[in-house]
């Protein structure tokens, strides 16, 4: 009953996600965190980063959303554990060509994981923004992170706040 | 028309059975298209309704023969354009129980509640003289509106009070989401100026109480202003008889074209109330260093009209005159009830406003158990069904009812049994398909 594009869309995998979310409920002590709103529909969520000297350990969220935001969320908690921060950045990049690539890019699952079972979402375009949310998120973390990162002068740290 | 409003009967039977529905579709020729290899199941006309060919054939028509800017030029195509433009104007003020100078065209409901809003701020800011008094707002007026408003009748009137340091306040609804009148009450005072509120909620489908409202207001000496946009493709509509000063109505969700809407004034007001788009014919004269304005409607007619729009919404009108809006309105509230009490008996299946059974519009709007409304209506497109997800530009009512979005299935004329059927089978299908 079900048609094809439709089953590409929601894949066996991302109701599995959508289900059981991974990184789901926020963990104490973030490096980052952004809150992040889909304005068509009124999906949220906040994403946190957690990182030890330079390296993404993992990351947290909470929020509410469609099937396929709360999938994408979840699939992208399990590749940017041990990840450099411009690492993140490069898989987000791959993620979103994916999804502007209207079905040509399939996306390459050693970067995107679980996430290529989102390369359906591409012949959707009203759903893009649902896939994108954790990952818009998860880029305006880092850019915080990556401002934080470049701490003051040591000489003159102990003026600043 | 004889008969009590709703209760009008042809014979025995009731009038609803006389709509033939069968024959209806065969004016709507968006209805013959296949979405995604089915055929289509359009329950998305609260948002906007498809067009029947003697709407698209009247705007054509317009163009092919008559495409002229109206109250300008002195050539034939100038008059017949002239003349089309007014007949229109004509025949919506018949359809709303109007005069023909109380009609305004404008291009939506939005640009019609904006007009006002923006109208009373230039009215607040000294425009106008001393008839445009009684629409001047200061700090410590007030201007209320219910808490299940769509986005366009609430967010002109944040920003005019805004502008001009009035508050704005709001009666609350219910669990059901209906206003409550004793609230009503008491927001209503000697402070309230303009109480604006929508005549059917284009989320819950229930009719809001007019005439408890209007008398609040009018005992206050408060304006009221009527958002009629649900309400004036299902219900018979009579704003001299309701007795409200503003009403606004969009074009494209009652069988008219996209881009057209219309305010309906008293014209005592209307021709007191100062511009707010200023421009060509508009004007009795005109100095390099101001300006004589016209009286209603044409005050609020600058520039060129859309009179292809206007001919078409006419037609519109026409079209719906001709089925009788009473009969309309019984076999809409057919199908509201059909689509509330069947959605209401699926499993994990939950109809926000009026209980099943209780009166309402064509229209209902629900929540699946442990499925978010974007995934429900994804679900029933790939079934060629189309419905509408989301808040439905009603933010606030959704968080008061604490529901973050749902999905809406509304109906039209051309709505039949099967396709509320077919929602309601492919509804039952949603939660297995989603594991919820």
């Amino acid at each position: 009953m079900a048609g094809d594009d439709f089953r590409e869309l929601y894949q066996d995998v991302l109701l599995d996600h959508s289900r059981e979310r991974h990184g789901y409920a926020l963990l104490p002590a973030p490096s980052a965190e952004s809150h992040q709103r889909n304005r068509s529909c009124g999906d949220e969520i906040t994403l946190r980063v957690h990182a030890r000297e330079g390296i993404v350990d993992c990351l947290s969220w909470t929020g509410q959303g469609c099937a396929i935001s709360q999938a994408s969320a979840s699939m992208l908690c399990d590749i940017t554990g041990g990840l450099t921060p411009r690492e993140c950045g490069l898989r987000v990049a791959a993620f979103r060509a994916m999804l502007q690539s209207r079905g040509k890019d399939g996306g390459d699952s050693d970067v995107l994981g679980d996430a290529v079972a989102l390369s359906g979402v591409a012949l959707y375009p009203p759903r893009i923004n649902c896939a994108m949310l954790a990952w818009v998120a998860l880029e305006d973390a880092l850019n915080s992170l990556d401002a934080s990162a470049h701490p003051p002068d040591p000489s003159t740290a102990g003026t600043t706040k | 028309m004889s008969g009590q409003p709703n209760r009008v009967t042809a014979g025995n039977r009731p009038v609803a059975a006389t709509l033939d529905v069968d024959a209806i579709r065969r004016d709507f020729p968006a209805l013959r298209r296949t979405v995604r290899g089915r055929p289509l199941v359009y329950l998305d006309s609260a948002a906007t309704s498809h067009k029947p060919l003697q709407v698209l054939d009247t705007e054509r028509r317009f163009y092919e023969r008559h495409n002229a800017a109206v109250h300008r030029g002195a050539h034939t195509l100038a008059g017949e354009a002239t003349e089309a433009f007014e007949s229109a104007r004509d025949r919506l003020a018949e359809f709303l129980g109007a005069r023909p100078n109380e009609i305004v065209w404008t291009s939506n409901a939005t640009a019609a509640i904006n007009l006002l809003a923006y109208a009373f701020s230039n009215a607040s800011s000294g425009r106008g003289g001393a008839e445009a008094d009684r629409f001047r707002l200061r700090a410590g007026d007030e201007i209320v509106v219910t808490e299940l408003e769509h986005h366009a009748n609430l967010i002109p009137w944040q920003e005019l009070a805004a502008r001009t340091g009035a508050t704005l306040r709001h009666i609350g609804v219910d669990d059901s989401g209906r206003p409550q009148l004793d609230q009503a009450r008491e927001v209503i005072s000697a402070r309230t100026r303009i109480v604006a509120f929508a005549h059917v909620s284009n989320v819950l489908g229930e009719v809001t109480p007019v005439s408890e409202i209007v008398a609040l207001a009018r005992e206050v000496g408060a304006l009221v202003v009527l958002d009629a946009c649900q309400s004036a493709p299902h219900l018979p509509l009579d704003v001299t008889a309701l007795d409200v000063d503003f009403a606004v109505l969009s074009g494209h969700k009652m069988l008219g074209p996209l881009g057209i809407g219309v305010l309906y004034g008293r014209a005592v007001l209307l021709d007191a109330l100062p511009p707010f788009l200023t421009g060509g014919s508009m004007i009795t004269s005109v100095t390099i260093e101001r300006a004589e304005f016209l009286p209603s409607p044409a005050r609020f007619e600058a520039g060129t009209q859309p009179v292809a729009q206007a001919v078409g919404l006419a037609a519109a009108a026409e079209y719906l005159a001709g089925l009788g809006m009473d009969r309309v309105h019984a076999r809409d509230a057919e199908l509201g009830k059909k689509l509330a009490l069947g959605l209401s008996e699926l499993p994990g299946t939950r109809v926000l406003g009026p209980a099943p059974g209780e009166p309402r519009v064509g229209l209902a709007s629900f929540l699946v158990d442990g499925v978010h409304a974007h995934d429900v209506g994804q679900f029933l497109d790939n079934l060629g069904i189309a419905v509408r997800v989301g808040h439905h530009c009603a933010e606030p009512l959704h968080r008061r009812l604490g529901v973050a979005a749902s999905t809406r299935a509304s109906t039209s004329v051309y709505t039949t049994d099967a396709e509320v059927d077919a929602l309601l089978d492919a509804v039952a299908q949603v939660r297995k398909f989603f594991r919820a």
